[in-house]
């Protein structure tokens, strides 16, 4: 009667995701969840979403994992050497517009979106989205992976220009926290990497410390802790 | 082509589109022509991207709007970009107008049709040359024409039966802009990807200007809306209703029309 649970291991290694990415007066941030799923089963519960392609910019992957990875990797060798061509930093725009090129040129093969986000001298924070197709667009902020369906009407309601960092954070935090709440290909922790003039900081917020939402309850050891404390509640039938 | 950036691999392609732009409608008028798109970028039924500006100028003389897979939008401008800098490149005085750019493009699309790899986009040209305004369009099979209003999509079904009864060669600025406004709110009723956010653009022998992103108001404020289902309950009542109303109308067509014939005092 069960569909074979095997049959979930071998399934292609997806990450139904949640991502995003915030500019803010001074730089960007960017959130991923952890989950990575193959059919049903988390094949990695605490996967790095947020990968470098230079000291200055990052991308958030989500789609097919291994089509992410390989165009990370393509396009981390190639910034490398255009790095080493002129002489200082790539600019965030031009890795973003890497990023499109592979996307676009092989749409048909490929399935995964990705935010491309970092900071660099010219224009300070920038967040450039590149989804399924290789549209390539310039936003001050960018949500993407499956947990963003139930994002959208969050972040019209919350986004404002001009946050501090530390709102920025909380504002990220707090949306990939939603999205896990709901989304059932999200999952794990929350990371989060800030890039701004001064270079770039990892956060790792894990799963047990994130604000819990509607209907969720406290964690606790065991029951026994719960029946063991003053005044607990009586077990019912 | 470089084989890392892309895979020789496909022989057999027709894609999908991802994420994509509706209507764009196009009119002559008096000094030029008006140009109206929304700024939505839509992922199926998600109205993903808000900002997307698809009306662009191409060289010194033409306009060109987009509706379709926004991707393939961004590499036609790219195609635009290269056809402009080797013209420019010529430095003989001259430049290529709307009519040779709408030319190249259906070419464009026309033969990635007969590869079955199309660039999945309709597409609007405008733009006017030595006095001349030309308004052309070409669909991603490589169907184009030239008019004095064109719409893409949507557009198609409910602009031009507006564009048809109300469009004059001799509409000043205001009046273009006006009736354009009215399709598009048309359009923001009845096209469930359409944004409350547009853009018009105008072009002119002197120029081009895209103008500031707005909204359009919407009216809801209709008896009708507010109570539509008064009058519904029992079959014989909306069949009574219904029974009057044709009648009503009947009568006042039929008077109109013994006016029209007759005169009135």
């Amino acid at each position: 009667m069960d569909h074979d649970a095997t049959a979930d291991v071998n399934a292609p290694h997806s990450m139904g995701t949640t991502i995003i990415g915030v500019t803010y007066n001074g730089g960007v941030i960017l959130g991923a969840d952890s989950r990575t799923s193959t059919g049903l089963y988390v094949a990695n519960r605490a996967s790095d979403k947020i990968t470098q392609l230079t000291d200055n910019v990052y991308i958030c992957r989500s789609g097919s994992a291994a089509d992410s990875q390989i165009v990370s990797d393509y396009v981390r060798y190639f910034l490398h050497q255009h790095t080493i061509q002129l002489g200082q930093p790539a600019t965030v725009k031009v890795a973003a517009n890497l990023v499109r090129l592979l996307s676009y040129n092989n749409k048909n093969m490929l399935q995964t979106g990705i935010i491309v986000g970092g900071w660099d001298k010219y224009e300070g924070g920038k967040i450039y989205g590149v989804p399924l197709g290789g549209t390539i667009v310039e936003q001050p902020f960018a949500i993407g992976g499956s947990g963003s369906s139930y994002l959208y009407g969050f972040f019209d309601q919350a986004w404002k220009d001009g946050m501090t960092k530390d709102e920025a954070e909380q504002l990220v935090v707090k949306a990939v926290s939603l999205a896990i709440a709901r989304d059932g290909a999200s999952g794990g922790v929350v990371r989060t990497v800030t890039i701004n003039s001064e270079g770039v900081t990892r956060n790792f917020y894990p799963g047990d410390q994130l604000p819990l939402w509607h209907d969720e309850v406290e964690a606790h050891n065991s029951l026994l802790d719960i029946l063991n404390a003053t005044n607990p509640e009586p077990m019912s039938t | 082509m470089d084989t890392l950036l892309s895979s020789e691999g496909d022989s057999q392609r027709t894609q999908y589109p991802y994420v994509t732009g509706t209507s764009v409608i196009g009119i002559k008028y008096k000094d030029g022509i008006l140009m109206a798109a929304d700024m939505g970028g839509s992922y199926g039924s998600t109205i993903r991207y808000k900002s997307v500006e698809r009306l662009k100028q191409v060289g010194k003389h033409s306009l060109i709007g987009a509706s379709g897979e926004i991707s393939d939008f961004q590499e036609i401008l790219k195609y635009l970009d290269e056809l402009i800098l080797h013209d420019n490149m010529w430095d003989d005085g001259n430049s290529l107008g709307p009519k040779e750019v709408h030319n190249y493009l259906t070419r464009v699309m026309y033969n990635r049709r007969n590869k079955f790899d199309p660039l999945w986009n309709s597409l609007i040209i405008g733009g006017v040359k030595n006095g001349h305004k030309y308004l052309g369009s070409v669909s991603m099979i490589g169907v184009h024409f030239e008019d004095d209003h064109v719409a893409t999509g949507f557009g198609n079904h409910l602009a031009r039966p507006i564009l048809r009864e109300e469009w004059r060669e001799d509409l000043t600025f205001e009046e273009g802009v006006k009736l354009l406004e009215k399709c598009m709110r048309n359009l923001l009723y009845r096209d469930r990807s359409a944004v409350n956010k547009l853009q018009i653009a105008k072009i002119t022998e002197e120029g081009l200007t895209v103008s500031q992103p707005y909204s359009l108001k919407t009216f809801w404020n209709f008896a009708a809306f507010q109570n539509p289902t008064v009058g519904a309950e029992g079959s014989w009542i909306l069949c009574l209703m219904m029974f009057c109303c044709t009648k009503t109308c009947a009568f006042v067509d039929a008077s109109f029309s013994f006016i029209a014939r007759h005169g009135s005092a």
